[in-house]
């Protein structure tokens, strides 16, 4: 069985259906891809995985324990972590507290969570600028702010929602090598992310979705030529 | 150490004060600061640290106060007895309160405290078998010196701006203002935003109800116009710490003493200014311009609200690097 | 029977005052997001010119003409003098303007009490207490025309939202401000004129009132809080809900006041209010989606 699944996840809020039956499943270790046009029901299934609302129906699996009716902080308890796509800093706390505050989710004295913190912001190159208010930090810091939070928390699973979003090149070269060293410290990576050569550099599997439903899942070279694919990004003139 | 000088240097004179003044009008207003100390910080642990603005905290002062005024009138107990229950009471009246309003944000959090706070001093007049309805609670002072009540206030002063600082200063801290930013963000970090509210409210009300206690006890008399009044507490919490600070530890306590300083000045006529100018010239206009400012006390209450809105919106506290800079400009400039 | 009659009938007459009271209030919430502490110490004032107008002899009627110009001019200078500038500073906490709505309530009710002392003012004209009657039950001839005039407000306030350049202007703000803006509505001078709306209706209210009812400085504080109950009950930002948050706060009070004793009639409007937060938020709006 897949150390991650999501069985048959369905998510409608009214009459809308924005995710359809999705399914896939996740090895340990790798960097998992989630890909498809706006409004694919992406950052839907992300909010379902993370507890911000339950599916209408199916099931989410971590290590053989269904969560998907668990609430946030239970499942950020169990291992999985989680960036937001629209930054969510915690505005009026430093660079640093915010990082403490996610470590409080592993121990509980101060002392042992600002070391804790300060081994995260050092591991994700935020060290310099710790006691920086995190309002005040510009979209690449926020962004990185948003993962070295989520590794606070010590995930074995993290999901990472268009980290690269807005970065300029030189950001990017970093935000993808900061992804890989992650991936290297033994955390298991789902990455949705818009930037092709981003997601196709350092994806081993990438699963595509439209309108809320599958389209194709495979290597990124597999997925790349897949018609379906090519239609819903570049529309079907191009197929 | 240095940071903690101020507040020790100020203890020491607090605790010292009994001994060099005498007057019990003085000995009264402070015990008034005190009691506010009390209140507003307890209203900041829920509204300044974890963004849950209340405007129902006369609920737990009232409750407070009645549990030692029942206690009494119903068990012969000592009223005192309030001090030890009172703050567990207003916790217990906490938990249905953070019930009805936690689920709501915003706007409808506030009128929802609005109305718990006063359907609760409804229910305390209208269950005249219980309460004594509008007839109140009175019970006889233990100690006829204000001393001893002067020093009570201070040691629940002190003990609570203290656990607030000790609590605000680790985890239940954190999570509280990460709540106050960012309650989605807070919950993906591994926060029960549920319980961490519900911890904060907990503590605001337990330290609320002490001073109510104290109040029942040093006051002598209650009813529930008076210690459920959506104006004299709920609002008046809500205004010590907009003055002092909200969110800072030390905000309430400045604001508790801008504000009681700022009525006595107002209801005694800028201290007796105005009466000693008018005996001195004779002028019956200075006089009677006195017994105006005495009457319109709560008219200045008013407009100081209005202003530290508008030009410290961050209460004394809080904006002080602000006030340190324009008085410096201003000293420059002259 | 004839006492539940009766009774329905003073709810439903006392509702549409409410009405007046509650369109105001639930403008002012829908344009600006916030909910306004002083809205009853508003009310308050126009009762206040009224009483004033009275005693120079003019009906408190044609005091209309006379108090919601003041009012809507008072609100004027409120929100752009007082509010607006709140809405670009950054605080902790971003109930500030509501904050500032309960100073300026303080301020209005303390200068009343300066000027005219805390005692009970009446008006007393030749209808306060005549009253007429339609088979067994009688109406307040006061309430009755307060009740006419009130519709006769509320009908060109929905006039006004709906075909007017103005009204639609006020409406997009209430849905969407940053949208509204970027369709290049003046959004600043709308939150102005619409708290200057607010404030008239509100007058309105307090002129009618007056005939019937005693005027003293603290009347505001229990008017806001129903002011909020209705707007909580239709719906923020919803003026055919606050119609419905009148008529239901008038006949649950009035019915309350009839079958379980005058002391209830408060506590009726606060249990209600609680119950729609509670089990229906959003309130009336929810069900019928206007």
């Amino acid at each position: 069985m897949a150390y991650f699944r999501v069985e048959k996840l369905v998510k409608k809020f009214g009459g809308l259906t924005a995710v359809n039956g999705v399914t896939f499943g996740v090895e340990k270790g790798e960097i998992f891809g989630l890909i498809g046009p706006n409004g694919s029901g992406k950052t839907t299934t992300f909010n379902m995985i993370s507890g911000v609302y339950p599916p209408t129906s199916g099931k989410v699996v971590f290590r053989n324990r269904e969560i998907q009716r668990m609430k946030s902080h239970r499942i950020c308890h169990l291992g999985v972590g989680r960036t937001f796509q629209v930054v969510k800093p915690l505005g009026r706390m430093t660079v640093l507290d915010n990082v403490i505050a996610a470590s409080f989710s592993r121990v509980n004295s101060m002392r042992e969570a600002r070391s804790a913190a300060l081994r995260t912001l050092e591991f994700c190159g935020l060290s310099s600028i710790r006691e920086v208010l995190a309002k005040s930090l510009p979209i690449a810091g926020r962004k990185r702010l948003e993962i070295a939070r989520a590794m606070a928390t010590r995930p074995e699973l993290l999901l990472l929602d268009e980290t690269a979003a807005g970065l300029n090149p030189t950001e990017l070269f970093e935000a993808i090598e900061l992804i890989r060293k992650i991936r290297e410290n033994g955390t298991t990576i789902i990455i949705i992310e818009h930037i092709m050569h981003v997601i196709m550099t350092i994806s081993d599997r990438i699963h595509a979705i439209n309108f809320g439903q599958t389209i194709a899942e495979g290597t990124p070279k597999e997925v790349a030529a897949n018609p379906a694919v090519i239609e819903a990004y570049l529309g079907t003139d191009y197929a | 150490m240095k940071k903690n000088l101020l507040p020790l240097v100020l203890l020491a004179v607090l605790a010292l004060l009994p001994l060099a003044v005498k007057s019990n009008y003085f000995l009264h207003l402070m015990i008034l600061f005190l009691l506010w100390v009390v209140i507003g910080s307890s209203w900041n642990v829920l509204a300044g640290f974890t963004g849950q603005v209340s405007f129902g905290h006369a609920a737990f002062f009232g409750v407070g106060a009645y549990t030692a005024g029942l206690l009494f009138q119903h068990l012969q107990l000592s009223p005192w007895w309030g001090m030890a229950l009172g703050g567990f009471v207003a916790v217990l009246i906490g938990l249905p309160f953070g019930a009805i309003c936690f689920p709501l944000r915003g706007a409808y959090f506030a009128l929802a405290s609005l109305a718990l706070g006063e359907g609760i001093r409804h229910v305390a007049t209208i269950a005249e078998n219980f309460t004594g309805g509008m007839m109140g609670i009175m019970i006889m002072p233990t100690f006829i010196s204000k001393v001893p009540y002067y020093y009570i206030a201070l040691a629940l002063a002190v003990l609570s701006v203290l656990s607030i600082r000790l609590v605000i200063g680790a985890k239940p801290g954190y999570y509280f203002v990460s709540i106050r930013e960012d309650q989605d963000a807070a919950a993906s970090l591994g926060i029960n935003t549920t319980l961490y509210k519900n911890i904060s409210l907990s503590i605001s009300a337990f330290w609320t109800g002490m001073a109510g206690a104290l109040y029942m006890n040093y006051m002598g008399f209650i009813d529930p116009n008076v210690v459920f009044s959506l104006h004299d507490y709920s609002v008046m919490a809500i205004l010590v710490a907009i003055v002092g600070g909200v969110g800072t530890i030390y905000g309430p306590t400045v604001g508790a003493f801008i504000m009681v300083a700022f009525q006595e000045f107002f209801r005694t006529g800028f201290f007796g200014l105005f009466e000693y100018l008018g005996e001195k010239t004779g002028s019956t206009a200075i006089s009677a311009l006195g017994g105006a400012v005495q009457q319109a006390h709560v008219l200045g209450f008013g407009i100081l609200v209005i202003v530290v809105i508008l030009f410290l919106p961050n209460g004394v506290v809080g904006d002080w690097e602000k006030i340190k800079r324009n008085v410096f400009r201003i000293n420059q400039a002259g | 029977m004839d006492v539940f009659l009766q009774t329905v009938v003073a709810g439903v007459l006392k509702g549409g005052l409410y009405t007046l009271i509650g369109i105001g209030m639930t403008l002012i919430m829908g344009v600006m997001g916030i909910i306004n502490l002083a809205h009853g110490q508003l009310m308050m004032l126009a009762m206040y010119v009224t009483f004033v107008l009275n005693t120079m002899g003019v009906d408190p009627y044609v005091s209309l003409f006379v108090a919601m110009p003041l009012l809507f001019l008072l609100g004027v200078v409120i929100q752009k003098f007082l509010l607006n500038p709140l809405i670009k500073v950054e605080t902790i906490l971003p109930e500030n303007q509501v904050l500032m709505t309960v100073g300026i309530g303080m301020v209005l009710t303390e200068i009343a009490r300066f000027v005219f002392s805390s005692d009970y003012k009446y008006i007393t004209t030749d209808y306060s207490n005549r009253t007429f009657y339609l088979g067994k039950i009688s109406f307040s001839v006061a309430l009755t025309i307060a009740f006419g005039i009130a519709l006769v407000f509320t009908a060109a306030m929905f006039w006004f939202l709906l075909k007017t350049d103005l009204g639609r202007s006020i409406r997009a703000t209430a849905q969407d401000k940053d949208a509204a803006t970027l369709m290049g509505v003046n959004t600043g001078r709308i939150t102005v004129i619409t708290f200057g709306l607010g404030s008239g209706l509100v007058a309105a209210a307090g002129c009618l009132l007056a005939p019937v009812y005693y005027i003293f400085p603290d009347i505001g504080g229990p008017f806001t809080a129903k002011a909020f109950i209705i707007t909580i009950l239709g719906g923020l930002g919803s003026t055919v809900g606050a119609i419905f948050g009148g008529v239901t706060l008038g006949l649950a009070e009035s019915l309350g006041a009839t079958y379980l004793g005058m002391e209830y009639e408060d506590i009726v409007g606060l249990t209600i209010f609680i119950l729609v937060l509670l089990f229906l938020p959003g309130g009336f709006k929810r069900l019928t989606k206007v």
